[in-house]
Parts: structure tokens; sequence; C-alpha cells
């Protein structure tokens, strides 16, 4: 196994413990932002698709890579907009008299 | 000068790093903050600058050598998701949830394939820890490609709800996994077999729907919810192949958080997550003692005008939503009668069950965009002791989750599922389209309770009827 591999298996790890614990905390109440927001994360992985479409020297390789970006941007884009969407929602009593209606 | 050019590709590898390890650090504080609702949008936006750094920082990559394709996929896929994202009803977030997720896996297998092809190309040995990730990235982004378009369409009713079942589907369901072992194994022994995983790829593709098929309508929140936390470890996965961190940390904490929500769920309905996938619950097949039991029960009926009667003298009512709510499109309604009855000096809470609605949290997000505040909605363990001091339950459109059969049938097949204990309020009024079983396919001993009245009909007309009588009540 690689180095670089080795320590990708270290971060991995450490980001389990790090994922749990942070998410625990988070209430039912946001439960579907958190699904949606955290959709919008793996997002992230149409990083591969950028490096794949910008560097692809076949035109197979280009079209695959053009796919994914659009996948995967599609994904990122709609993810944290649809999450923001609901947020903008939650608000308490004090705050919500002057948006009735809204 | 070969010294000076060392030296900018240095400063520039380094400064992608750096965006890099900030973009992870973001992430986290960013779902740290979804920890409260007062901080939750906040913790979206951090998250999304997280995203946006990484993706500027990746353009300064030495290996992007055209950015038309890029730009233009990206063009592409922003407004295409933008669109979507503004344009879905809220009663739809869990489909929107399952197709976004859905593009994630495709991305991240097609990642997958396409480094496979080029390493093959380039004649470069990949090592087996990369050859691994390769295989396991392309069948988990497609296994999580296909279910979730399958999720997508039994949510959106393009497909049927019902648990699609034929003869021989283990086997074959068997058949397809063996087919990806072995794939797979042929292409981390062998070295730029292009074929094998293209094959790898198609029958993974057919796997991810062939698993989600037989699975009900009811249970496509845990589906959702698995599916999510395999796109988060698929991308994870193309991490290792890239040899890029920042994707592992990203993919690993959505892997965590999806698993997570997952045993919630399961837990929540007391079921496993091997019997929601494997169980093909709500197909009909299930006799529970309620469906055994042959004696005509009556239920009682009630109109529009004796319920906002029931409402106006009520002290405390608690309103229990649940699907039918949303599928009417009733939250804004429902607002609006609980804020007359608050005119009136009745106390109005809402009574949310975990798994009401089709996704965690979905009552939540409905009734937030109605404007009711979200420190009147009352979660399970908060508000069961408050029934017993309830005058007037409403129930929109609930049924399995304050089924008293979950508490007291230990032969019904949702025995043990908790459950909210509308039963024990002093009246019960349930709001109904028709008597109509639950996604358990069961039936609820709560409508022939002596002290429940039913309302039938649709849950918004059948509110827009009670807020008018109230007026004149």
């Amino acid at each position: 196994m690689s180095v670089e591999l080795v320590l990708g298996v270290y971060v991995f790890i450490l980001a389990m413990f790090v994922g749990f614990e942070v998410i625990a905390r988070v209430p039912s109440v946001l439960h579907t932002p958190l699904m949606s927001a955290t959709n919008a994360i793996h997002g992230i992985v149409v990083l591969g698709a950028m490096l794949v479409a910008g560097g692809a020297d076949t035109p197979l390789l280009k079209t695959l890579g053009f796919i994914a970006v659009v996948f995967g941007a599609a994904n990122v884009f709609g993810g944290f907009v649809v999450t923001d969407r609901m947020l903008e929602m939650f608000r308490k009593r004090d705050d919500d008299e002057g948006k009735r209606g809204g | 000068m070969t010294m000076r050019a060392n030296a900018v590709a240095d400063l520039r590898s380094s400064a992608i790093a750096a965006s890099y390890i900030v973009a992870a650090v973001l992430f986290i504080f960013g779902l740290k903050r979804l920890s409260s609702p007062a901080t939750a949008r906040q913790g979206n936006r951090l998250a999304a600058a997280g995203m946006t750094l990484a993706l500027v920082a990746t353009l300064l990559d030495r290996q992007i050598v055209s950015f038309w394709t890029i730009a233009i996929g990206m063009a592409i896929g922003a407004a295409i998701g933008t669109y979507f994202a503004r344009t879905v009803q809220m009663t739809a977030m869990p489909q929107m949830v399952a197709l976004f997720n859905g593009m994630g896996g495709a991305t991240a297998a097609l990642v997958s394939v396409a480094e496979y092809l080029r390493l093959a190309r380039n004649g470069a040995d990949a090592g087996a820890g990369e050859e691994i990730s390769i295989v396991l990235g392309t069948i988990i982004g497609a296994v999580s490609f296909t279910g979730s378009l399958v999720a997508f369409g039994k949510l959106q009713e393009i497909l049927s709800g019902k648990p699609l079942q034929f003869p021989l589907q283990k086997a074959l369901n068997g058949f397809l996994l063996a087919a990806i072992a072995l794939l797979g194994f042929v292409i981390v022994a062998g070295t730029g077999e292009t074929a094998a995983l293209w094959a790898l790829f198609a029958t993974a593709l057919l796997l991810g729907a062939m698993f989600v098929l037989p699975i009900g309508g009811g249970d496509m929140p845990v589906v959702i919810s698995i599916l999510n936390s395999l796109t988060g470890l698929a991308a994870a996965l193309t991490g290792f192949v890239l040899h890029n961190q920042m994707l592992v940390v990203a993919g690993v904490l959505v892997g965590a958080s999806g698993t997570l929500l997952t045993l919630l769920m399961s837990n929540a309905m007391n079921r496993s997550v091997a019997n929601v996938l494997f169980g093909a619950f709500g197909s009909g097949l299930v006799a529970g003692s309620g469906t055994a039991d042959d004696t005509p029960r009556s239920i009682r009926q009630t109109t529009a005008e004796d319920t906002a009667i029931a409402l106006a003298y009520a002290r405390s009512v608690v309103i229990v939503p649940g699907y039918g709510l949303a599928v009417a499109e009733a939250q804004h309604t429902v607002r609006e009668l609980a804020t007359d009855l608050e005119k009136r000096g009745v106390s109005v809470k809402y009574a949310i069950h975990p798994v009401a609605g089709r996704m965690p949290g979905h009552m939540n997000v409905l009734l937030a965009e109605a404007n009711v505040p979200y420190d009147q909605l009352l979660e399970m363990e908060q508000v069961n002791g408050e029934f017993a001091q309830t005058d007037v339950v409403l129930v929109v459109g609930a049924n399995d989750v304050v089924n008293p059969a979950a508490r007291d049938d230990p032969s019904s097949p949702i025995y043990g599922m908790p459950i909210l204990d509308v039963d024990k309020a002093r009246n019960i009024i349930v709001l109904k389209r028709s008597m109509g079983h639950g996604f358990a396919g069961i039936e609820n001993a709560l409508f022939h309770h002596e002290k429940t009245r039913m309302l039938f009909g649709d849950a918004r007309k059948s509110l827009t009827e009670v807020g008018q009588s109230l007026k004149s009540a």
C-alpha cells in the first residue's frame, strides 16, 4: 500500500469519529435539512469530475468527465440551494410576526 | 528559469492544499452549526463556502488543461440543480434529496471509471489499494445512482409504491452480487481490464435498481438515508484514488451522518435495518390480529361544524400531522386554524413523531414553511406525558404512528414501535381521506375507539371547512 493510501485510511477513520460526534448532536427537528446538507456535501466528488474533464486526452474520457461534471454540479448547487430554502423557514415565535403569510 | 518554474508550481500546489484543508474545516463547522435551528442556515452557508473554495482551488490543478468542458458542464449542472431546488414543493423534499443523491452517486462512479481508463491507457500500475478503491467506488456509486432513481420514482409515484416482488428475485440478486465480486477480483488481480470494469459498472447499475424495487414506499426514507451514506462512502473512495484527503473527509462525514440517521429511523420504527431492506414490508401479506378480527367494528363520523365546536371549547389541543397533511398540502391551512384557536385562548401544540411523513423531520420542514414557530413543535418524548391532560387531539393524515396496537398488541407487525399515545387524550378527531390503511397495511384500533370521531375527506378541504365553522362557533 502506498504511503498516501495509508494516510487516507487514517484520515478516513478520524473523520468517521468527528462525523459521528458532530452529527449525533443534531436534533430530529433538523434531520431533513441535515440529510439535504450532507447530500450537497458529497457533491464534492465533482472535484474529481473536474480533474477528469479538464485533463481528458480522449473523446471518451472527455465525455465521461463532462457527464460527471454536470451531475456533480447539479448535486452541489441543488443540494445547497434547497437546504438554504428549507432553513430560511425555520424561525422562532418572536421573529416571525413581520413575515407572516410570506 | 527551471528553478523559478518549480517555485511557482510549488506555490500553486501549496495553495491548493491549504484551500482543501480550510474547506474540510468549513464542512465540519458547517455541520456543527446545523445542530440548532438558530444557527443552521449559517452552517449550511459555511459548508457552501467550503465547497466554493475547494472547487476554485481545483481549477489551479496542473492536471487541468482544458477549462471549457468544466465551465460548460458546471453551468448546465448548476442551472438544472438550482432550478429544481428553487421550484420543488416542500412536500416533495424526499424525492428531491433522492434525485440529487443519485446524481452524486453517478458522479462518483463515473470518476472511478474514468480514472481507471486513464491509468490503463497510460499503462501505469495503480497499486492494489487504489484499484480496490476504484472497484468499490464504481460499485457503490452505481448502486446509489440507480437505487436513488428507483426511490425517486416510487416517491414521485411514477413507479408503484408497493414492494415489487417476483419469483427468484433473491436468486437474481445473489447472482448479481456474485458477478460483481468476480469482476472486481478480475480487475484488481489483472492489469488494464477495461472491459471487466465496464461490465462491473453495468452490473452494479442493475443491482442498485433491483435492490430498491422490492422495498415499500413507506420505507423510502430509510433507503434514501442509506443511499446518502453510500454516496458519501463512494466520494471518500474517489479520494483514495485521487490521493485527495479533503474528499475523504467530506465523504466520510456524509457517510457517518447517513449511517446515524438510518439507525435512528429504524429504531423509531422498532425494526432492524435488515428488516427494512429485505422484509418487503407493506406488501399486504402481513396478518396482524387487527385484520384477523372479523367482528364488524363501528366508527363514529363527525362533521366540520362539530369539530369546530369541539376545538373552540377546548382548553388544550394537540395537532398530530402525518403524511396525509403533506399530500393535501394542508400545512398552511392547519397553521391558520391553530392561529384562530390561539386567538380564542386555546393552547395549541404540535406533536411530531420521528418518522411522520416520508423523511425524518419532514413535518418540521412543512410546518416551518407555514410559519409555525419551532418551539411549538413537540417531539414524541416531550408530548406523550401531556396527552392525558389534552382535551382534543386532532390527527391530520397520520396513521401507523398513532396506532395503539404498536403498544398493546404483541401480534401486530408494528408491535414495539414507539407511538404517540393520542388514545390517552379526552377526545380524538381523525382527519383522513378514507378508511384505507397506512404504510404498514394494518388496521388501526384508534379509529374504532369510543373517544374517536372520524372526519373523512381531503385534509386541506376539511380543515378549511372547520376554520369557516370556527368563525361562527
